[in-house]
């Protein structure tokens, strides 16, 4: 039986440790001699105060919904994918082929073909480590992380040495042609009369995003794909008794996710820097991760922690710049709710489960005196 | 031969010491459960006394609270008279508790001397304190006749001669209470036997004994009182010479049992399932069915016989599609593919196999799943549920709503998951799961292991139902007496092999024992000793879990 009931388990067990991250937080910037209240007080009016921070927030939150849902599927199969980071760099490249030389009629279409070959390069990213674990045992957690390495090493070469345009110093790829302009969330929301910051990187790829999110949700509980992915997770022996390939589903489970973070560079590189630039994703991969985990790996849950790292991103980006808390505390702040959601969870969760439980017992007590 | 020592025992012991165990008003809840309920027993000292109940009924709680791995949260124990606290098992063998568990705590590549005197070492050097235990040990052996070769590998020996080892580690701590857990599980009838023999002469020698065990008939056989556990509260402790299986099952129970399978003759029809030279070779080289040859008509309940790890798991398997073998299996005339695309569960359910496999909590159910979606695993590709691209989620949940109310299984609620059920009523999910689809051939492996009496009833008259159907069904079980009970033929394994066949009304346990251990020349007298050599030289690992 379940010690605690559902809502405990998903909205009070994160938001503990949330609370608990904050405040170790507070205590480090008090140390350093700032003022946390006005830290937070300065995140907040940063990241939400505005159309402009919202559009950053958003932003953030795009990539890591694609990386944080890369994680999350993979999760349900209990495999570990680490190279969120690699696949969407090769997601990246995968972009950049289909912007730059496809001549792109309408940005609709040139969307759609850069999504395709931004998840098909990921997939094909994810599906050679996953092959490897099945076929050779190279243990993917191992596999995938060498393939960020290696995917940065490709990158770094295509730009340098092949998609640099001639006489240009900037190790980049040319600047897409317009036709393949995403719209940003000003230029969408302005023909409803919503006044929103031209400045601001977040574009369509959000609601893309989160039509991820949907598909991957029905993906995962109402189809039998999903079933078979989740009975794999749970129980390989099972799986095996009922059929279920083990070959079959880490390939699927692993293609699907490599697609998914491929898919991220829709977002940084389609959708804001219009071109393909080294280490374009600043570590979304890794941050999906944490996304992931305090997201439970549903996709509601992954849609909420992106939204607050998206927060934490862009407040910590804005901590920065108008502070003296330099930019290596956001970093140490961002570590903390990492530690605290993902790795820390028992830590909240067993007491809780404790005080659910003597206030079950002692309602029972009550019942029967 | 021991009633003697026991009152010259009691006799002197002062009054207050009057049991060797007294456990007064134990509770026990774990969250919403109550395992064990104002339980209170006394145990005198030099007796043996069983502890008997379904699964779950707190046998083993109330087991693990004397042991010290639980703590009560209500309760007093007494220890020869003594109050005493047990707050861990360093605090239990102090008090003078032994415990020998279901699944022995070896370490495999170790002598048994090492294995004995490991936590209990005298100091940082090792070679006095196996000094110390080598002569102990030979003491040990006088006394109480336990013969073990203490220079010996635990991988290189028997089960029966590791269980012996596992009762040498309690004496050599000076228990004087040992408590054994289910200990004939692994063992073959002959093993059993001679266990029964050892724990007599330890009573004869003043230790008192606790037996925990859901086996009626070893209760009546080396039991001098009995308890009774049920849902948590002790319902009787009577003198086991005054009682008799069918009135304990009942107190187990709470209503009248049928101990015996009500099954006509069986009328055998065509051959269903025939097996021929199927060999299986795992995955580090051992083989592990050296050429099987069986048939199963329809119609017929045919019974493998044996100590777990012979070979009937992998039999299992491979006719169930998930390990690969070698050799020529046909079901109902056509091949079956036993490589390969075509060898997976999801071809074998298309051909009219059904598999009720040995292990439900690993195999058979995913824990985590609700019992719906338990009732669609492996049959997750009918189109029955299935609506487009989508699972079909009500369709499924009603079908598993109809399937619970046919099989009893309870709570009847489909969105219950599966780890939250009883062991008796996760059985009966898969039963209906695998029965209901009309199979032509059913495999089952450890139909009621884990089983309270009550769903152990009510399965054996399903298969019996399912064959009167006309259904063929190979049948796998260590317990000899379900094998004996359903069985329309048995076929003994023992190291990959099949070593004989016999009609269950022209044998008996002890003809089946002998073939369990691999000698097939039944009628020459037979001793201990050679069975139990016998069966350590099996390749298999006997504690595989299964």
């Amino acid at each position: 039986m379940d010690v605690m009931p559902k809502w405990a388990e998903v909205v009070l067990v994160p938001l503990i440790s949330l609370l608990l991250a904050a405040i170790i937080s507070a205590l480090v910037i008090l140390a350093i001699g700032e003022d946390p209240v006005a830290a937070v007080k300065l995140m907040v009016a940063g990241a939400l105060g505005s159309t402009y921070g919202w559009g950053y927030t958003l932003y953030y939150a795009t990539n890591f919904m694609f990386t944080g849902l890369a994680v999350a599927i993979a999760f349900h199969a209990r495999l570990f994918n680490i190279g969120g980071e690699g696949q969407a760099m090769l997601g990246g490249l995968g972009v950049a082929f289909a912007c730059l030389y496809i001549p792109w009629p309408h940005w609709t279409l040139a969307l759609l073909g850069a999504a395709l070959m931004a998840g098909l390069f990921g997939a094909i990213w994810a599906a050679i480590p996953a092959w490897l674990q099945v076929k050779r045992g190279s243990h993917i957690v191992i596999t995938t992380i060498m393939f960020n390495f290696i995917a940065a090493a490709l990158l770094n070469y295509m730009l340098v040495n092949i998609m640099r345009p001639k006489g240009q110093m900037d190790p980049a790829s040319a600047k897409f042609p317009d036709a393949t302009h995403l719209p940003t969330l000003h230029e969408l929301l302005a023909p409803l009369g919503i006044e929103f910051s031209k400045a601001a990187p977040a574009n369509v790829s959000f609601l893309v995003a989160i039509a991820a999110c949907f598909g991957l949700w029905l993906l995962i509980w109402r189809t039998r794909l999903g079933y078979e992915i989740r009975a794999y997770g749970h129980s390989e022996s099972a799986a095996k008794y009922a059929g279920i390939s083990p070959f079959k589903i880490t390939m699927i489970t692993m293609i699907i996710s490599g697609a998914l973070a491929g898919l991220m560079a829709t977002n940084n590189v389609m959708g804001e820097a219009e071109r393909l630039v080294l280490n374009s994703t600043e570590g979304a991969g890794f941050i999906g991760i944490a996304v992931a985990l305090m997201g439970r790996s549903h996709p509601v849950g992954v849609f909420i922690a992106a939204i607050l790292f998206g927060f934490l991103y862009q407040g910590g980006a804005e901590l920065a710049l108008w502070t003296s808390i330099p930019r290596e505390l956001i970093v140490v702040i961002q570590a903390l709710v990492i530690l605290f959601t993902g790795a820390l969870d028992n830590m909240v969760r067993m007491p809780l489960e404790r005080v659910f439980l003597a206030i079950r017992r002692s309602r029972r007590a009550g019942a029967t005196d | 031969m021991t009633d003697d020592k026991t009152l010259e025992r009691q006799a002197t012991a002062a009054p207050t010491s009057a049991h060797a165990i007294e456990l007064k008003g134990i509770s026990k809840a774990f969250g919403p459960v109550q395992a064990n309920k104002d339980i209170s027993i006394r145990v005198m000292p030099g007796t043996i006394h069983g502890i008997i109940g379904e699964n779950g009924a707190g046998k083993s709680t109330l087991m693990s609270i004397l042991y010290g791995f639980y703590k009560a949260d209500k309760g007093e124990i007494w220890i020869n008279g003594s109050k005493k606290d047990i707050p861990d098992s360093q605090a239990a063998i102090a008090a003078g508790i032994g415990m020998v568990f279901q699944h022995f705590k070896l370490v495999e590549n170790f002598t048994v001397l090492e294995n004995i005197i490991l936590g209990a070492e005298d100091g940082m050097m090792l070679r006095p304190s196996l000094a110390k235990a080598r002569r102990t040990l030979v003491e040990l052996a006088a006394d109480y006749g336990l013969n073990v070769d203490p220079d010996a590998l635990i991988q290189d020996i028997g089960v029966g001669m590791q269980q012996r080892v596992e009762i040498l580690k309690a004496l050599y701590r000076q228990a004087d209470i040992l408590i054994l857990d289910e200990p004939t599980g692994v063992l073959t009838p002959a093993e059993a036997d001679q266990l029964f023999r050892i724990l007599g002469r330890l009573k004869s020698e003043g230790k008192t004994i606790i037996l925990i065990t859901h086996k009626l008939r070893e209760i009546m056989e080396a039991t001098d009182t009995v308890s009774v556990m049920r849902r948590g509260e002790m319902t009787a402790t009577v003198k086991t010479s005054d009682t008799s299986p069918a009135e304990l099952a009942e107190l187990m129970v709470g209503r009248k049992v049928l101990l015996q399978v009500n099954k006509t003759p069986s009328t055998p029809g065509d051959v269903v399932l025939d097996v021929k030279n199927l060999k299986v070779i795992d995955d580090k080289g051992v083989e592990r069915l050296r050429g099987i040859d069986l048939q199963v008509r329809a119609g017929e309940i045919v019974g493998i016989a044996g100590v777990a790890g012979n070979g009937q798991s992998e039999l299992l398997e491979v006719l169930g599609g998930y390990e690969d073998g070698t050799g020529e299996v046909m079901l109902n005339g056509q091949p079956l593919d036993l490589t390969g695309r075509y060898s997976d569960g999801q071809s074998r359910r298309a051909r009219g196999v059904a598999h009720v496999p040995e292990d439900r909590q690993r195999e058979g159910l995913i824990m985590e799943y609700q019992a719906w979606e338990n009732t669609a695993f492996g049959y997750h590709h009918d189109p029955a549920y299935r609506s487009g691209i989508l699972m079909n989620n009500n369709a499924i949940r009603e079908d598993t709503a109809e399937k619970m109310e046919r099989f009893d299984v309870r709570p009847p609620n489909p969105k219950l998951a599966a780890k939250n059920f009883s062991g008796g009523n996760q059985q009966k999910i898969v039963l209906a799961r695998e029965i209901e689809r009309n199979p032509d051939l059913l495999l089952i492996g450890q139909p009621t292991r884990g089983v309270d009496i009550g769903a152990i009833e009510f399965i054996h008259q399903q298969i019996v139902a399912l064959r009167d159907q006309g259904k063929a069904i190979l049948l796998v079980s260590v317990e000899l007496e379900e094998i004996l009970a359903l069985s329309d033929r048995i076929a003994v394994m023992f190291d990959g092999r099949i070593m004989g066949e016999r009609l269950p009304d022209q044998t008996d346990e002890k003809e089946l024992g002998l073939l369990m251990a691999g000698i097939t020349d039944t009628d020459a007298p037979h001793d201990v000793a050679e069975v139990e050599a016998n069966l350590a030289h099996v390749s298999g690992d006997p504690h595989k879990e299964v």
